[in-house]
């Protein structure tokens, strides 16, 4: 650590800095959030209402409601994931590469 | 009474269980079935290829950076690729696929939950892990704590959610052979405590990266190959297919609809947080995010690997109702005494075993069986690799060398405890065939859930978290989580022969309980603690928040 005190000095007080991480916390806790809405969301519909998802998606139909919604869980689990990886590995990896550039300065 | 069912079934009915009445999937003390020499031989191909990477991969290890994390040369794409083999277990295939088999929807439901924790991984995990440590989690965990209490306890949580899983996973192994190959319960466990030691030995993570990138590619190949036929045979229509499964089905449209597995939602929340949050304190997939070069690959890994689980809960799902419309064609073959009503040859794990016979002959069913018991092996050579590096990285090198053991003793050190966990594995697997070991993926979850994932969030993410608060805390959400399963009905009455009703703690996971109480002691310890020692740690905390979020420092990939 110690050829980068220097830097780890300015960094600190870099707002670039500070406002990357605001941000990303702020964009991980809300993903979080979300995710968890969904899933428990879903779980609780199951636990309280297992009527309703029987439902026929129409009428005269063999699949129920909660079958396409199950799937949409999954789908929803992986693209929430990807759409996070992207914008991490984009933005927010260039504003970091950026309060690293400044900090060699 | 010990009860002597529920192995593999057992598997999955123990997250299931409490959530779950009866999961259905109930492979119980397994019959020994023909010798089925095709899958023996492609098994046979399996090994012969892995050890010979392995004898490849042994080249290149010389150091412990390539032991424990393959030098960090893996790609995001290949990681990606392992952590999917390494969570994709045979319960999971042969598991969900029987339960959807038997109840329908409810494997849908099932399956989810095994899927939500990698969001929460990426998001509040993956670079952090990968921008602050090197070989294991509790260099994580410790980065600005004192290093002996903090690795203790990281060591401690590791070995014990190692312990759990290994059981279940050699017994998994032992009822697997009886069925797929038609060998005995003792030769399962032996080959595979000795093959896995041999990958881990040899190899380290270079070998046990490649076993799972390969059991990856060949269980997502088999899977969908299946899950194609049974759509083509329905012009890909899945109303066509639900509508012939309701058709044929014993339980009719019931298998449309959420049956029996969510029962009282304080025990549907607590298991779904067992699971979403378990997943992000288990040591054999935390240890992978080293293994790669940088956090954008670390990032990657999660992505591809969350698309692939994904993937195969859908094709788990589709197998699971091409079973129930293929199968009943055909009684004869995979019923018991040609009869729907006595359940499947093998019992109701073995669904989409015989679905692969059904749509692809004998090799087909040859090569599916071997991937099914090949699954094992890469899981438990992950779990030991992580076990022997908390052994060897956290207690020997750093607790009790503090930090003085050189690169070679290390390895060394990690080598004599492959070995010996490899024998423990073998012993254990041995001593546990006839128990019920239905709740101990469970409780190995909640123990991840409740100890390891509120030291890592709390080290990593809050400021004022001190060595006495995490220590007290992780310490705390362990013996909360075993306790609360030893005194759970799957345990005090399936395991310990209570009569049934007696159980004191009336849900199915302690997560919602063990997890609170330990992210509460771990606040309440830290907050209270006004030592100069804490003081230190928190000044420390900037840094520390500096290199994870930037990587600046991080330990880089060491090339050779």
């Amino acid at each position: 650590m110690s050829q980068h005190t220097d830097s780890y000095l300015q960094i600190r007080n870099n707002p670039k800095f500070i406002s990357l991480v605001a941000k990303r916390n702020r964009y991980s806790f809300i993903m979080t959030g979300l995710m968890m809405f969904v899933y428990y969301g879903y779980i609780l519909l199951i636990a309280f209402d297992k009527e309703w998802l029987a439902t026929k998606v129409s009428p005269g139909a063999t699949m129920s409601i909660g079958i396409p919604m199950g799937l949409g869980v999954i789908l929803f689990t992986i693209i929430i994931t990807v759409v996070y990886v992207r914008r991490a590995n984009t933005e927010f990896d260039t504003e970091a590469a950026q309060v690293l550039k400044e900090a060699q300065k | 009474m010990v009860n002597r069912k529920h192995i593999l079934g057992g598997l999955l009915a123990l997250l299931a269980a409490g959530v779950a009445v009866a999961a259905g999937a109930d492979l119980g003390n397994t019959q020994k079935q023909a010798t089925n020499w095709t899958a023996i031989a492609m098994f046979g191909i399996f090994v012969g290829v892995t050890l010979f990477i392995t004898k490849w991969a042994a080249g290149k290890t010389k150091t412990a950076a390539d032991f424990y994390t393959a030098g960090g040369g893996i790609t995001g794409f290949q990681n990606g690729l392992a952590i999917a083999g390494d969570y994709m277990s045979a319960a999971s295939f042969l598991g969900i696929s029987g339960l959807v088999f038997a109840n329908g929807f409810d494997g849908l439901i099932f399956s989810i939950g095994w899927l939500v924790g990698w969001p929460v991984i990426t998001f509040l995990m993956a670079e952090r892990l990968r921008n602050l440590g090197k070989f294991t989690f509790a260099d994580v965990a410790a980065y600005r704590f004192a290093q002996t209490p903090v690795r203790s306890f990281a060591a401690t949580g590791s070995l014990v959610v190692v312990a759990f899983y290994m059981i279940a996973q050699m017994v998994g192994a032992g009822q697997l052979i009886k069925v797929l190959f038609g060998l005995e319960y003792t030769y399962a466990v032996v080959m595979v405590g000795i093959i896995m030691m041999m990958y881990v030995l040899f190899g380290g993570m270079t070998a046990t990266t490649w076993v799972q990138i390969i059991k990856a590619i060949m269980l997502l190949t088999g899977a969908t190959f299946m899950a194609v036929t049974v759509l083509f045979q329905f012009g890909f229509s899945p109303e066509a297919l639900f509508a012939k499964a309701v058709q044929v089905h014993s339980k009719g449209d019931a298998i449309m609809s959420p049956g029996a597995l969510i029962k009282d939602p304080i025990s549907a929340i607590s298991v779904g947080m067992a699971l979403m949050f378990g997943t992000a304190g288990l040591p054999h997939i935390l240890m992978r995010f080293f293994t790669v070069p940088s956090a954008k690959e670390a990032r990657k890994s999660v992505g591809w690997a969350t698309t692939w689980i994904g993937y195969f809960y859908i094709l788990t799902f589709i197998i699971g109702f091409g079973a129930i419309v293929n199968l009943v064609q055909n009684p004869g073959e995979f019923y018991v005494g040609g009869e729907i009503a006595k359940g499947l040859k093998g019992g109701g794990n073995m669904a989409a075993v015989h679905l692969a016979k059904a749509v692809g002959g004998d090799l087909f069913l040859g090569f599916i069986s071997a991937v099914a018991f090949a699954t094992i092996l890469a899981v438990v050579a992950g779990l030991t690799l992580s076990g022997a590096s908390a052994v060897s990285h956290d207690l020997y090198a750093t607790v009790f060398k503090k930090g003085q053991a050189s690169s070679e003793d290390e390895l060394r050190v990690s080598k004599i405890t492959t070995i010996c966990l490899g024998a423990l594995a073998v012993v254990l697997g041995i001593l546990f065939e006839k128990e019920n070991v239905a709740y101990m993926v469970m409780l190995a979850f909640a123990i991840a859930c409740s100890a390891n994932f509120p030291v890592l969030f709390m080290s990593v993410l809050w400021k004022d978290c001190t060595t006495k608060g995490a220590t007290i805390g992780g310490f705390v959400g362990l013996f909360a989580a075993v306790a609360l399963t030893v005194m759970s009905a799957n345990v005090w009455e399936a395991v310990l022969g209570n009569p049934k009703g007696s159980a004191p703690f009336p849900y199915s996971s302690p997560a919602i309980f063990s997890m609170t109480l330990a992210f509460f002691t771990i606040w309440l310890v830290s907050i209270l603690d006004n030592s100069e020692q804490a003081k230190k740690e928190r000044a420390l905390f900037p840094d520390q928040l500096i290199r994870s979020e930037t990587g600046l420092g991080a330990s880089t990939a060491s090339s050779h």
